[in-house]
């Protein structure tokens, strides 16, 4: 990542005299790719400067990161089973930012798709697998989308901002899930941990052939491809673009805005319902507070990171995923708290967010007008 | 159970093991670059749980030979998986402590399938004929210690009302306020525990309301079952109360009001079982004790216990010490009046049926559900 963007960086100071028409054509492209990455590099920067300021050497730091991440067949598939609940989850904060809302409630929305998939799996006992995962899949979006759709209809109908909304929805979720895997779905044998019966090993997903990632990577990259194209390439995506941009003129040229709301919103909602799903059917098995890790949390830095654009929402994933597959070696090579990975994070958010002012403002990538 | 095969030989060896300190690593079986692995659910350095743990890691960075690799705040999801492989592939661990409920099954499991000739042990787990022979669960009757808090808790108290700050009404937990109770009634017949649960291992805002609350109703003593008891304890040294510690030795946080405390030793088990594996004996696969195994260990009296609770305590704690002591002894009623240990029933401290403990003894003034 460091070295692309650096090339880049060297490109475009080259670049402008061998080809002055270039630039200023592709000059909004260059600029998804220039600024990130430069918001990216210089974050790497503050933050080696930080290690520095614990005494340890950032050049260490930086081969661990690269190593932890991605240096290794072992730590590709690390970062990329970490990546993959992250891509369902931003969508969840994604896909409604088109139509100009900010959810943050993904996390609620992937409790209740993963107690849905687990209730799901437990009422068909003696189905043949395939038929229970289908229904968990199902089950699983469902839940997840009308738990977002509520934010969605409580913004439309009863004008309360949705992003409070959908934060508080999330403590809402975890005491419902809390309420039931201690309540009436809990395994009586689940003694310290309550939990929910088990979905029986011949229901689980599994992992990709030859890795260790499980499927719910390959289940986020159709997720996130298929948000693209009904953003960028259909008639509804251009309907939800142009609410988000101006509702006033939406209404005015007869868009039906609270169908769109509603519907964005349940796609949202499903995809953070489908990395609920996943999380049971791939890693946990059953349904236990184990499952509120903060992916959805994590997955709302994703989106932003990724300034809202689905097909973006990968790279950025594998990003994320890969820093927190190299913080436990930051922890281990160079002694340094767990917190540590957690300012990184916060230092790549605030650059990012700061160098959304950068935009259309680059000399030399400005077409002639 | 195999605990019954640890015979006395093999723990006389573990005290002298503890006994030579350092010069045993010199002399130790164990290869020179023995890895050893630590998973912390939480931060280090917590004043509970995570740092008793990290107190046995760092007990074992005293012997010469081994290399301790830690990670905290991994979350018991496929991270604490990956964590593990990430020791394993990258640090060459071969022996490793995910000391976290929740990392035992599936994740720890599903480990120690995938690497067979290595070594897990976790904490707290129920490790049963169904899991793989080279994973392991040891835990510590820590109520044994709790008792003797009790106990001190008892005679200190002038009003008589004891306060309990706890996260869930789980077995383990259940155990340590009834036995806490038990204890306290042997100083004054008439003490009641009022008890709050919290609802998770990690909630400080809520354990501080509690603990107020808890003061506000005349509660002069109080003690928790947390994931980190810092909370409770310096916010009721604030207030004037006094406090009985849980998982380590938080009399650094209060001198003046910490009477004792119901701490782990894991400084003395995890040298043990390094120098059983050194020895080329097989830890048992369910390995349980309490103060007569050095499992776990009561925090020195501070300067406000009585003479004469100090004797009483100190008699309890030989008894147990010797191992000729009942805690759980019929008959037993709960605090709804039902007989759950019947008049000549004595319930060791291995009986299994104390595993699933779902009711608060007499004395107790708080509900399970």
């Amino acid at each position: 990542m460091t070295t692309d963007t650096a090339d880049g960086v060297e490109a475009v100071g080259v670049a402008p005299a061998a080809d002055p028409g270039f630039l200023q054509c592709h000059g909004t492209t260059i600029e998804y790719v220039l600024i990130p990455g430069a918001a990216l590099v210089g974050a790497l920067a503050v933050f080696g400067v930080f290690v520095a300021l614990f005494g340890k050497n950032p050049l260490d730091l930086y081969f661990y990161m690269y190593q932890g991440a991605f240096g290794t067949w072992f730590s590709w598939q690390n970062t990329l089973a970490r990546a993959a609940p992250l891509i369902l989850t931003a969508l969840c904060t994604a896909l409604p930012a088109q139509l100009g809302m900010v959810i943050i409630g993904g996390e609620g929305a992937l409790l209740i798709g993963a107690l849905a998939a687990t209730g799901a799996a437990l009422a068909l006992p003696s189905m043949p697998p395939l038929v229970v995962q289908l229904a968990m899949v199902c089950a699983g979006m469902i839940g997840g989308g009308s738990w977002i759709m509520l934010s969605g209809g409580l913004r439309q109908y009863r004008g309360v901002n949705e992003t409070i909304s959908s934060l508080l929805l999330v403590y809402i979720a975890l005491a419902i899930l809390n309420h039931l895997v201690e309540g009436v779905m809990r395994d009586p044998a689940s003694l310290n941990k309550p939990s929910t019966r088990e979905i029986g090993a011949a229901n689980m997903i599994g992992s990709i052939p030859g890795t260790d990632v499980h499927w719910g990577l390959v289940f986020g990259l159709i997720a996130a491809v298929a948000s693209y194209i009904l953003i960028y390439h259909t008639v509804f995506g251009f309907a939800a673009r142009v609410a988000g941009g101006n509702i006033r003129a939406a209404k005015i040229v007869g868009l039906g805005v609270g169908k769109l709301i509603m519907t964005i919103c349940f796609l949202a909602g499903a995809s953070a319902g489908l990395a609920g799903m996943v999380e049971v059917a791939a890693v946990q098995g059953r349904t236990n507070a184990n499952l509120a890790a903060g992916y959805g949390f994590t997955g709302i830095l994703v989106a932003f990171l990724a300034r809202q654009n689905p097909l973006a929402i990968i790279p950025v994933a594998i990003l994320l995923g890969g820093i927190s597959a190299s913080g436990g070696l930051l922890q281990r090579r160079l002694g340094l708290p767990d917190a540590s990975v957690q300012v990184l994070q916060g230092i790549i958010f605030a650059f990012v967010l700061a160098s959304d002012a950068l935009y259309g403002r680059i000399g030399f990538l400005k077409g002639k007008s | 159970m195999d605990f019954g095969r640890i015979s006395r030989r093999h723990l006389l060896q573990g005290s002298a093991a503890l006994t030579l300190g350092s010069a045993l690593g010199a002399r130790s079986a164990l290869a020179a670059d023995t890895t050893i692995g630590f998973i912390y659910v939480g931060s280090r350095d917590d004043y509970g749980y995570n740092q008793a743990h990290a107190q046995g890691a760092a007990a074992l960075k005293k012997i010469p030979g081994l290399k301790i690799v830690e990670e905290e705040k991994v979350a018991e999801t496929d991270a604490v998986e990956k964590t593990m492989e990430s020791m394993i592939n990258l640090d060459g661990a071969t022996l490793l402590f995910p000391t976290s409920f929740g990392y035992y099954n599936p994740h720890m499991i599903k480990m120690a399938n995938k690497f067979p000739k290595l070594h897990f042990e976790h904490c707290g787990g129920l490790w049963s004929e169904k899991d793989p022979t080279n994973a392991g669960s040891y835990f510590g009757y820590i109520d044994e210690a709790q008792y003797i808090s009790g106990i001190v808790a008892g005679y200190t108290s002038k009003t008589g009302k004891l306060g309990f700050v706890a996260a869930k009404p789980i077995p383990q937990v259940l155990r340590n306020i009834n036995a806490f109770t038990l204890g306290a009634k042997l100083a004054n017949p008439k003490a009641t525990t009022q008890v709050i649960f919290t609802g998770d291992w990690s909630m400080p805002v809520k354990e501080a309301e509690a603990t107020n609350s808890l003061i506000d109703q005349g509660v002069d003593v109080l003690t928790c079952h947390v994931d980190g008891p810092k909370t409770m304890v310096e916010n009721a040294a604030r207030r004037g109360a006094m406090v009985c510690g849980y998982h380590v030795n938080q009399s650094p946080l209060a001198p003046k009001a910490y009477l004792t405390g119901a701490e782990w030793n894991w400084e003395a088990l995890y040298p043990k079982f390094v120098k059983m594996i050194a020895a080329g004996e097989s830890i048992p696969n369910f390995y349980r004790g309490g103060l007569k195994e050095e499992i776990v260990k009561v925090s020195p009296y501070g300067e406000a216990v009585s003479a004469e609770a100090r004797k009483h305590a100190d008699d309890v704690k030989a008894k147990l010490t010797a191992g000729d002591y009942t805690i759980f002894k019929g008959p037993i009623m709960d605090n709804k009046g039902k007989a759950v240990i019947a008049a000549g029933t004595d319930r060791g401290q291995k009986d299994p049926e104390l595993e699933k403990m779902d009711y608060l003894v007499e004395g107790v003034i708080g509900a399970t559900s």
